[in-house]
């Protein structure tokens, strides 16, 4: 007993050097998004004119206060493009989460019913394609589904289609996209829940007559909630603000914020715009965020 | 009992398909690395040319060699800290400021990489530090230690605690008793730990578009660059190269995991 309380104290001291590293390079720096966000865009190098200099005293602060640039956001309410890409962001991720949760349900469920020794390979060959490059696994894509690529090419041999079907550049090509990326993050948290799953409770529900339909809905549905959530979230929060695949995938006539941010600042040099829809990302997804790290969380501390 | 194995042909069926999704696109391109013709899509037989013309493409190369050593770098320092944050999380009880440690460790395994790219960048700027290898470094040490706590403190968790106390009613001090009993049980995990880690940041193309400087892009950003003009086998040949090093990386975890016990790693999310 007196042992566990000795060794609490040197294991607190090993948090000082990632706590340290976290709040300088993570916590931090959310001080300077917010900062620039309130400031004005210059023609500079850094270009924008930062609203107030903490040298420069406490006058100069209550000052800047009084003026503090809410141009920036008020720009992203007023400006439509902003406002459409903040509500197809959404409209994309939960679209794409239905879908995945409905592909990944039955995969992951397929795995927790595997023998034993099975399980343990098809859990590595789903967490594999997590390992290969994302950008690789976009660009596999691209092979497949371009004029003239494989998918059109065995379309036409079959005579479904009498000529090449746009398949690049389309909102299909991109939710195929964010399935195919997301689908790990989804069936691993779900898979550990029901892997955990006394199937005697199934057993039980369908020998009192329960029909398998009624056995999956009220009893292992129930049950495996907590994987549900921890996958919806895991797939839901990064898939709002994605980049890459509606970048690569998606036509280029309504963008999504992920987007929107990056063209503002790469293209456009404009770092307050941008710091400005960083931090309305960061406010529409602070609630699936503190739950996804109380989910997590729990999970982690459940061992003990 | 007829109704069982319906059921089970019904999910081996739905395992087969979603495999097959996962793995076929990867498979064409690897296929079609090997193409000796320069129209992607028709079949010219089996070749090297790319990968000789690769060898030939100096920017690709400086890139793919800035990615190596980014992804060493930033991959050991994040073991380092994401094993320290894991141990004081699993073994330090409560204290001040935990639910802020858990928090700022947790968030960034979902937080979407343009928030994160661009608050470095803007720190960095704010620091006015030279943007290049080393931003890069730091900035995917911030992200790959988040995952490399939870792999650990997951293994960690699953960990019996009475070989701990043995040891220190044995008379070890609580530092030689870690040393001497836990750290060799989770180095199975703090091994793959690295291992994620470093493929993580082999990857990334955001976080390090951001944080990066003039004239020392990655190889994601290259890829990016030259898959945005289209198709290319060379393209095709250099995604192979970069599977094939991370299939060795898998191999090696995979092993390292099948050293430590099945236990308790369904609670990582990887």
């Amino acid at each position: 007993m007196s042992a566990r309380r000795i060794f609490t104290r040197p294991a607190r001291f090993a948090a000082i050097a990632p706590y340290v590293w976290m709040v300088l390079f993570f916590l931090v720096p959310f001080g300077f998004v917010l900062k620039i966000s309130l400031s004005q865009t210059a023609i500079a190098q850094p270009p924008y004119e930062p609203v107030f200099d903490l040298a420069a005293g406490w006058t100069a602060i209550k000052a800047a206060f009084a003026a503090l640039a809410i141009d920036n956001f008020k720009l992203l309410v007023s400006d439509e493009l902003y406002v459409f890409a903040y509500v197809r962001s959404l409209t994309v991720a939960v679209t794409a989460t239905a879908i995945l949760l409905v592909i990944g349900y039955p995969i992951a469920y397929g795995m927790a019913r595997l023998p034993r020794r099975w399980q343990a390979v098809a859990m590595v060959l789903v967490i594999v394609p997590f390992w290969t490059s994302f950008l690789i696994r976009i660009y596999a894509w691209i092979n497949i589904l371009q004029h003239d690529g494989l998918l059109n090419q065995i379309l036409l041999a079959l005579h479904l289609v009498s000529q090449p079907v746009v398949w690049l550049s389309t909102d299909s090509a991109m939710y195929l996209g964010i399935v195919y990326s997301y689908l790990p993050f989804m069936i691993l948290p779900l898979y550990a829940t029901l892997a955990k799953m006394e199937p005697a409770l199934e057993e039980a529900a369908a020998d009192l007559g329960a029909p398998p339909l009624k056995v999956f809905w009220l009893v292992t549905f129930p049950l495996s909630l907590p994987g549900v959530g921890a996958g919806v979230l895991l797939c839901f929060i990064p898939i709002v603000g994605e980049f890459v695949i509606p970048d690569l995938l998606a036509g280029s006539n309504s963008l999504m914020i992920g987007q929107t941010l990056w063209l503002e600042f790469f293209t456009n040099k404009d770092w307050p715009v941008a710091s400005a829809a960083a931090i309305v990302l960061l406010v529409v997804l602070l609630a699936p965020l503190l739950l996804y790290e109380r989910l997590q969380r729990r999970q982690l501390e459940q061992g003990r | 009992m007829r109704r069982h194995a319906r059921l089970s042909r019904c999910n081996i069926a739905s395992l087969a398909l979603g495999l097959a999704f996962l793995y076929l696109p990867i498979l064409m391109l690897v296929i079609y690395s090997f193409n000796a013709s320069r129209l992607v899509t028709v079949w010219g037989g089996w070749s090297l040319r790319w990968y000789r013309e690769l060898f030939n493409d100096r920017a690709m190369i400086e890139a793919a060699w800035m990615s190596l050593r980014v992804a060493v770098c930033s991959a050991t320092i994040a073991t380092l800290l994401g094993t320290l944050a894991a141990v004081a999380l699993s073994r330090g009880e409560r204290f001040r400021g935990r639910t802020l440690f858990s928090g700022m460790l947790y968030a960034p395994l979902v937080m979407p990489e343009v928030i994160t790219g661009l608050s470095l960048l803007l720190l960095f700027v704010a620091l006015n530090a030279e943007r290049g290898f080393w931003t890069v470094t730091i900035a995917h040490t911030t992200l790959t230690m988040c995952f490399v706590a939870v792999v650990v403190q997951s293994r960690l968790g699953s960990l019996d605690r009475s070989l701990e106390e043995a040891a220190m009613d044995l008379g070890c001090d609580p530092v030689r008793a870690f040393v001497a009993v836990t750290l060799p049980l989770i180095a199975p995990a703090i091994v793959a730990g690295w291992m994620l880690a470093f493929t993580l940041s082999l990857d990334d193309l955001v976080i390090a578009s951001f944080t990066t400087g003039p004239g020392s892009a990655t190889l994601p950003i290259r890829i990016y660059s030259e898959v945005r003009l289209g198709v290319k086998p060379e393209i095709n040949a250099i995604c192979t190269l970069v599977i094939a090093l991370i299939a060795v990386v898998i191999v090696i975890a995979s092993l390292a995991s099948k050293l430590s016990s099945s236990q308790g790693e369904s609670a990582a999310p990887l």
